[in-house]
């Protein structure tokens, strides 16, 4: 009973976003959204991928890796190879830079997953700055100077992507398989004691979180012309985190809405990205002093929409997290 | 495995961390179905020995064996799937997740639906989650948490979160149950309630425990062989009338009383 109502909720906003897109689609084709706007709405679709695969790795699993920008250069390079090097249309760049993400996630996760908290920070912190390193001297892809790439990312290319990382997860996390991630998040030493496999389930919350970062790699590439191994810093892994932890750890929605304020925000502020960092960091002072549990705490939409009524647990707003 | 095979055989297991020889050289065995008791002053290493034959820490000398297999530098979830379950001395339940999720996560290494159906919700997916929830709801009635299904773990009352906590470690299906002081911080009712609790389950799973209680007097009432371990070592194991008298027992525990 219980599960045939999730159903319902689900495919209504699948229909719903359907709508949305096709709705875009028209604004964008006919010229009612001038080319900034266009450029926006990408961007964000983009964040809305990279905000959500973190979820899964941060709220969901509870393992605080901070290297995420490490997966987007991977996917970033990687479409831009199979597009401007080997000429393959544009659905198989992103494909390919998926895999290639989540390859790096499993390289990645099996040694640093064993390590826990700030040592996994430190370590997932290491990775990004690597990678990052890794394409700035080798030649193949321009080093410093970059590579240019023609620019195929397309509203329904992002819209696409969006909602199938949005689906992905959703129902990745509301199975026993999320379940044994949020256990791992809960308490390692109960999950491990419950017979959770948990090395296995960090390290494929670990994977599906890269494929996806790699796939927005994809987009972000085909998006701006030129991919420089400059774009894929610290930093960039920051504006990723930043979007999970003021969603709220835990709120997938959550980290959907940071990912549409702060890119509007952001864009916005683009000619003055000092002050973009100082107001970051204030809304992260503020937040952590107001509303340390995030815009969302560890609830969905979905609990707010039908507050009261049948209060599902399972998501309440002073949960505390053990991320570290 | 032949009929008098122990379902649980330690043998001289032990652990040291640097200096400290944490428990040493224990000697322990199980017959299925029995209910036995592991008393000791406090740190004398009851919990760190729970540590031990759940592969939480390895043994750095000596061997354990479930029905006849070692069980020596297993993964803590491998040895589960091999039957052996637990309850913790501070309650560690998944405290934000509901009642329902705490015992479907405990069935999750039964769960016969992959990732892959999971996420392409295929009908194996919507047949193995329908099944769990079906199975947890169930078992939960026994342990009368039906009217909490949905009630975050950590809002319970602490004797319900006790209850919980043996519930889930119940539904991981275990040969062997380890409860490590569940009667902690409990009033004397709420402690009755829980002897009838473990009585019955016992019963009805079939089960074989072994039960860490600090009170000597609580464990005498409803164990019928007791270990007693002081400083890591087993100084004593009998019924609890020998246990009772034995001089060494009384030592250890008078110990305690003084220091
Ligand atoms: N990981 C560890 N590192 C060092 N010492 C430990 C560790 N775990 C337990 N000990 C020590 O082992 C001894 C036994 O502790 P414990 O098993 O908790 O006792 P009990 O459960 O009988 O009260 C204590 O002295 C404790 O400090
Ligand atoms: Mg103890």
């Amino acid at each position: 009973m219980k599960s045939s109502k999730h159903a319902k909720g689900f495919w209504l906003s699948i229909v719903l976003a359907v709508i949305f897109s096709i709705v875009m689609q028209f604004l964008i084709s006919g010229g009612t959204l001038n080319p900034f706007y266009v450029n926006t709405l990408f961007s964000i679709g983009i964040n809305i991928i990279l905000a959500v695969s973190l979820h899964l790795i941060i709220g969901i699993t509870g393992q605080f890796s901070i290297g995420h920008a490490g997966f987007l250069a991977v996917g970033a390079y990687m479409s831009a190879i199979v597009t401007m090097k080997l000429a393959l249309p544009f659905p198989v760049a992103i494909l390919a830079a998926g895999m290639a993400a989540a390859v790096a996630g499993l390289v990645i996760g099996i040694p640093t997953l064993r390590l826990r908290g700030d040592y996994l920070a430190i370590a997932t912190l290491g990775f990004g700055e690597i990678m990052r390193i890794v394409f700035l001297n080798i030649d193949y892809v321009g080093g410093a100077s970059g590579m240019t790439v023609t620019h195929l990312t397309t509203w329904p290319w992002v819209i696409a992507c969006v909602l199938m990382t949005i689906i992905v997860i959703v129902n990745f996390t509301n199975s026993t398989h999320g379940r044994a991630c949020l256990s791992i998040r809960e308490n390692e030493i109960a999950a491990d004691a419950m017979g959770i496999n948990t090395t296995y389930y960090k390290v494929m919350a670990f994977v599906i979180g890269a494929f996806f970062a790699g796939v927005a790699g994809a987009l972000h590439a085909h998006n701006f012309y030129i991919i420089q191994p400059g774009n894929f810093g610290f930093l960039k892994s920051f504006d990723i985190l930043i979007l999970v932890v003021i969603g709220g750890l835990g709120s997938m929605s959550g980290s959907v809405f940071a990912a549409i304020l702060l890119t509007i925000i952001s864009t916005y502020l683009s000619n003055y990205p000092e002050l973009r960092m100082v107001i970051y960091s204030l809304v992260l002072v503020v937040m952590m002093l107001f509303r340390p549990q995030g815009l969302m705490g560890t609830k969905e939409i979905t609990a707010f929409l039908k507050m009261g009524k049948s209060a599902k647990g399972g998501s309440h707003d002073d949960g505390k997290h053990t991320t570290a | 495995m032949t009929a008098n095979t122990p379902l649980l055989k330690v043998d001289k297991a032990g652990i040291r961390f640097g200096g400290l020889k944490a428990v040493s050289e224990v000697n322990l065995e199980l017959q299925k179905g029995e209910l036995v008791g592991l008393i000791g002053p406090n740190g004398a290493g009851k919990t760190t020995f729970f540590n031990l034959l759940t592969g939480v820490y390895v043994p750095t000398e000596g061997s354990i064996s479930l029905d006849g297999e070692k069980l020596n530098g297993f993964a803590p979830y491998k040895i589960t799937k091999k039957g052996i379950s637990r309850t913790f001395q501070n309650i560690r339940l998944f405290s934000d997740l509901t009642v329902l999720d705490n015992v479907k996560i405990a069935y999750h290494s039964l769960a016969k639906h992959s990732i892959i159906s999971s996420i392409f919700r295929l009908p194996s997916h919507f047949a193995g989650e329908r099944e769990m929830e079906e199975k947890a709801i169930e078992f939960l009635k026994i342990f009368k948490l039906d009217n909490v299904l949905y009630e975050q773990a950590k809002n319970l009352p602490y004797g319900q979160q006790r209850r919980l906590e043996i519930a889930r470690a119940l539904a991981a299906n275990p040969k062997l149950l380890l409860l490590d002081e569940p009667a902690a911080g409990m009033n004397p009712q709420e402690t009755d309630e829980l002897m009838n609790l473990i009585a019955l389950i016992r019963e009805r799973f079939d089960l074989t425990i072994l039960l860490i209680e600090h009170d000597m007097n609580l464990v005498m009432g409803v164990c019928e062989r007791i270990y007693v371990l002081d400083h890591g070592q087993l100084i004593a194991d009998g019924t609890p009338e020998e246990i009772r008298n034995n001089p060494k027992v009384i030592e250890a525990y008078l110990g305690e009383e003084v220091s």
